[in-house]
């Protein structure tokens, strides 16, 4: 049997293997089982319908956030797009699945590729522009998509959206929340997977290079503009399948969630989870949807009082008040987000009594 | 007759990011309406003093953490550079940044930032009283000036400003010979007609000790040689490591480098 | 011909007003680097607090406008030295990002005070300010709007080129170690930069509100609009500004008058896209003069 692994009290690490492990103790493969466990088989069978459907909007939006911080996390580069990719996935997957026919297991991948090929159009100005233009552009795509959403009649059926078919998947058709909670979790759980390998390899090291400083990346021979449309391609596949499952879980879409303040609200989620942190992509949104779910029930709460109806009907607007608001706050006290508290309470933990 | 210090630096270290020691206990004292010159090879710390007096290490994330920067009997160490500029310390950049998109006369106008609401009409004469090359381009982008005429640029954009003490960077940088005699000609006249006080960081030793009073030697962060210019001059080390005189001519072999340096540690 | 006419006075005084709310966004990204997403928020709180003052205080127009020009300005210098100063010399990202959460935040704040509701200004233009020429008919509105637009270009413009705040202004812009070797104020300069922008924001929100009336959405979408315009004029041209407004004002009101109004809205982004791949920094870019 082998002896399992604690953590080290400094940082003794000999070999490069070492240092690139996932696991740094065999505490920490434990933990992930048990998580694993608790989400899989505990969590769906106490949790009443509409927690489930809040989990499973946290499930799909941590998907795209995962994909936004590859590309403002690790590659550096700010998209304010992202919500209209998201959109251009949820409409490829109605459409495949309407007009054509696909099914499930086929439509969801395929709208990830489709959105990647769209994200990579939007990502083309990235190979002269910097930081500031960039971003800029990305502007212009979340608009231009909007657009095209909602005046594409003859493909997107403009404001009278699409309904999607019921989603089956081996056989079983998915019609509860509980359904579609396994395929978004084990969705999240594959994304993870990947994300964090991605990370591991030639190309997220090139990507965290070119974020660092894209001139010396460039000098050290990594070829910075394929690498950039990479990162966007990556960014958009994650947020094309987001898309998708959003449309299927949703059955009927229109183009109107897929505005700029989605995109907003996809930042945010990057932000106050911790820029370049996987597990904070994940907490970002657990955060961002958990407030956005608070907000909604303390108007429901203040619209079912007849003094406050007046009032409540205005809290709807203070959502964006909040997420602005939770997004200039963690820049400016906590810039590195909710992952970084994370990490201060866990290594608390482990070093107590001795902090130091 | 012996003129009242103006400056005095104690003993100050300064520190870059927290973790980068670039100065190791410097002291030096400036009397008034002196020219000191401040000599050392390159990454001695020249450039690190001067910025440590006028604040500009602020922006660059360095902090003086020990001793005292007295500047007319006021603490200055860590002042930040709007109010050091304010008490008339004034430092020329090194490798001259003019502001490129101004023309000459503008660049010379922001000079006038510590005192803006004065007029400021005489003070351009007096600037090209003493560059009269900069006139007929007075209506030119910066950015297309010759690099000599920068020079006089940015010195006289100082000059602006009424300064009582006037840290020049390496005014002879990249300049040729006969436009360095110039400046450094209108240096000592400066220090004479305006009374200036100015610190002079030079790597052109032979031409600062000639228009300096007081000279200081620095190496590794530490002052490691001090004097009165003309016997600066007359030092054989000073003469052999920064004047390029070696004794007799005679190329000197690693081992007396190494004796020197030894002398050095114990000055 | 006169649909030609009237287009083009529209797409002037319109292309006047969008330059001029750009100027506002370059002036900071001229002296401090920041892009400004909370440019359109700015514009409607100018708009709004001008609708308070007039219509619900009825205070009378000339001293309306004026307090709605010092508040505004007030506001620049305080969101400035609350949220901006903390982060000077922070990454990039953090900055952007700051000025999306106070877009967020001033959205959100105005949509809860004031709804999404459309608000019209008490008419107070006097109708003889309406030029007619044979059969064209220009509104006062336009030319009010088109008036105030060109004052204010010719103000900054010498304030710029003349007033010592002014210079001290653009040497901050140009480098900044250097002007704080001399003493310039660079924390001032933000500030101050902050506060002018909010100022033309706002001027260019109460036109705005003059013309369209008032509407949270409608503002900050048009605030959004500063970007195709600063991109075509160069992030940091002034004069590339006021030209990029132009040309974005036309093409807004040609290709509504004669194509479809619906494309109206995206056009100037399309235009941007095709101009960040051709021409990536504007057309009026500084073109840099590089010497060692």
């Amino acid at each position: 049997m082998k002896k399992l692994q604690f953590h080290p009290c400094g940082n003794f690490k000999q070999r490069y293997e070492e240092e690139l492990r996932i696991f740094e103790t065999d505490f920490g493969r434990l933990w992930l089982i048990v998580g694993a466990l608790v989400l899989f088989g505990i969590v769906p069978f106490v949790s009443s319908p509409y927690l489930l459907y809040v989990i499973n909007m946290t499930g799909i939006a941590a998907i795209g956030a995962m994909g936004l911080n590859i590309l403002i996390g690790y590659t550096g580069l700010i998209s304010l797009g992202h919500g209209a990719f998201i959109g251009v996935g949820a409409y490829a997957g109605a459409i495949l699945a309407t007009r054509l026919g696909f099914p499930f297991w086929l439509a969801i991948p395929s709208a990830g590729l489709i959105t990647a090929g769209v994200g990579m159009i939007f990502g083309l100005p990235s190979g002269r522009l910097k930081g500031l233009y960039l971003t800029i552009a990305t502007l212009a795509g979340q608009i231009i998509i909007e657009y095209v959403l909602l005046r594409w009649e003859s493909l997107t059926r403009g404001t009278m959206g699409i309904t999607l078919p019921t989603a089956s998947l081996l056989g079983m058709e998915l019609i509860d929340d509980r359904d579609f909670f396994y395929v978004i979790y084990v969705v999240l759980v594959a994304v993870t997977f990947i994300t964090v390998n991605i990370m591991r390899t030639r190309y997220g090291r090139a990507f965290i290079a070119i974020r660092d400083n894209d001139r010396a990346a460039e000098g050290m021979g990594i070829p910075i503009f394929p690498y950039k449309l990479l990162a966007f391609s990556i960014s958009s596949f994650y947020a094309g399948v987001a898309g998708s499952l959003w449309a299927y879980y949703m059955i009927s879409i229109t183009s109107e969630p897929f505005s700029l303040s989605l995109s907003v609200e996809y930042i945010a989620m990057v932000i106050i989870g911790g820029l370049g942190s996987i597990p904070g992509s994940i907490f970002g949104a657990v955060f961002i949807i958990g407030l956005n779910e608070l907000l909604r029930s303390a108007t429901d709460l203040f619209m079912s009082m007849p003094v406050f109806r007046g009032f409540g009907l205005n809290l709807a607007s203070l959502r964006e008040f909040a997420f602005g608001l939770a997004i200039v706050l963690f820049i400016l006290f906590e810039p590195k987000g909710l992952a970084e508290i994370w990490r201060i309470i866990r290594s608390n933990f482990r070093l107590w009594p001795f902090s130091y | 007759m012996k003129d009242a210090t103006v400056l005095q630096i104690n003993n100050i270290s300064v520190v870059y990011s927290d973790v980068i020691q670039v100065l190791k206990g410097v002291s030096l004292s400036v009397e008034k309406h002196r020219i000191v010159s401040l000599l050392g090879s390159n990454g001695a710390g020249k450039t690190t003093t001067l910025k440590a007096i006028s604040g500009l290490l602020h922006p660059e994330n360095g902090k003086v953490t020990e001793g005292s920067i007295i500047y007319d009997g006021v603490p200055v160490q860590n002042s930040s550079p709007e109010e050091i500029t304010r008490l008339g310390i004034i430092q020329v950049l090194e490798g001259r940044q003019p502001f490129k998109y101004l023309t000459i006369e503008e660049n010379l106008r922001v000079g006038t930032a510590i005192r803006w609401t004065k007029p400021y009409k005489r003070d351009l004469e007096m600037v090209y009283h003493y560059f009269p090359s900069l006139v007929k381009r007075r209506k030119t982008l910066a950015g297309y000036c010759s690099g000599g005429e920068l020079q006089m640029l940015v010195m006289g954009r100082a000059l602006m400003a009424h300064p009582k003490l006037l840290l020049l960077d390496e005014p002879s940088l990249g300049l040729a010979p006969l436009v360095v005699k110039e400046i450094f000609r209108i240096i000592a006249r400066i220090n004479e007609e305006q009374g200036t006080t100015i610190i002079l960081v030079e790597q052109n030793a032979n031409m600062a000790l000639q228009i300096a009073h007081y000279g200081y030697v620095m190496e590794n962060g530490k002052i490691v040689m001090e004097g009165i210019s003309s016997e600066l001059r007359e030092n054989p080390d000073v003469k052999e490591f920064y004047l390029g005189v070696g004794a007799g001519g005679v190329s000197r072999s690693y081992r007396d480098v190494k004796s020197y340096k030894r002398r050095k540690r114990w000055l | 011909m006169d649909f030609f006419f009237h287009l083009l006075i529209n797409g002037l005084s319109i292309g006047l007003l969008y330059g001029l709310s750009a100027m506002g966004f370059v002036m900071i990204f001229k002296s401090s680097s920041v892009l400004n997403f909370a440019h359109g928020e700015l514009m409607a709180i100018g708009a709004f607090l001008f609708l308070v003052l007039v219509s619900w205080a009825h205070v009378p127009i000339p001293v309306a406008f004026l307090i709605t020009l010092v508040g505004s300005f007030v506001i620049g210098f305080a969101v400035e030295r609350v949220f901006l100063r903390p982060l000077i010399g922070e990454h990039l990202i953090f900055v952007i990002m700051l000025t999306v959460g106070l877009a967020s935040m001033f959205k959100g704040l105005l949509l809860f005070i004031f709804g999404g509701n459309l608000y019209i200004y008490p008419d107070f233009l006097p109708s003889s300010l309406g030029i007619t020429i044979n059969t064209l008919v220009i509104p006062p509105v336009y030319v009010a709007s088109s008036m105030t637009g060109i004052i204010f270009l010719v103000l900054f413009g010498l304030f710029f080129k003349f007033s010592s705040q002014g210079i001290f202004m653009r040497s901050v812009a140009d480098n900044q170690t250097a002007s704080l070797s001399l003493g310039v104020h660079v924390r001032r300069v933000f500030a101050l930069s902050w506060a002018i922008a909010a100022l033309v924001a706002a001027m260019s929100g109460i036109v705005l509100g003059i013309i369209n009336g008032t509407n949270v959405h409608e503002i900050t979408s048009i605030g959004l609009k500063v970007f195709p315009v600063v991109i075509l004029g160069g992030l940091d041209s002034i004069g590339g500004a006021i030209i990029g407004g132009i040309i974005i004002g036309l093409l807004e009101t040609f290709t509504a008058g004669y194509i479809s109004p619906a494309l109206r809205d995206v056009i100037p982004y399309i235009i941007l896209v095709f101009i960040l791949l051709i021409k990536p920094y504007g057309l009026f870019g500084l073109v840099e003069i590089e010497r060692v």
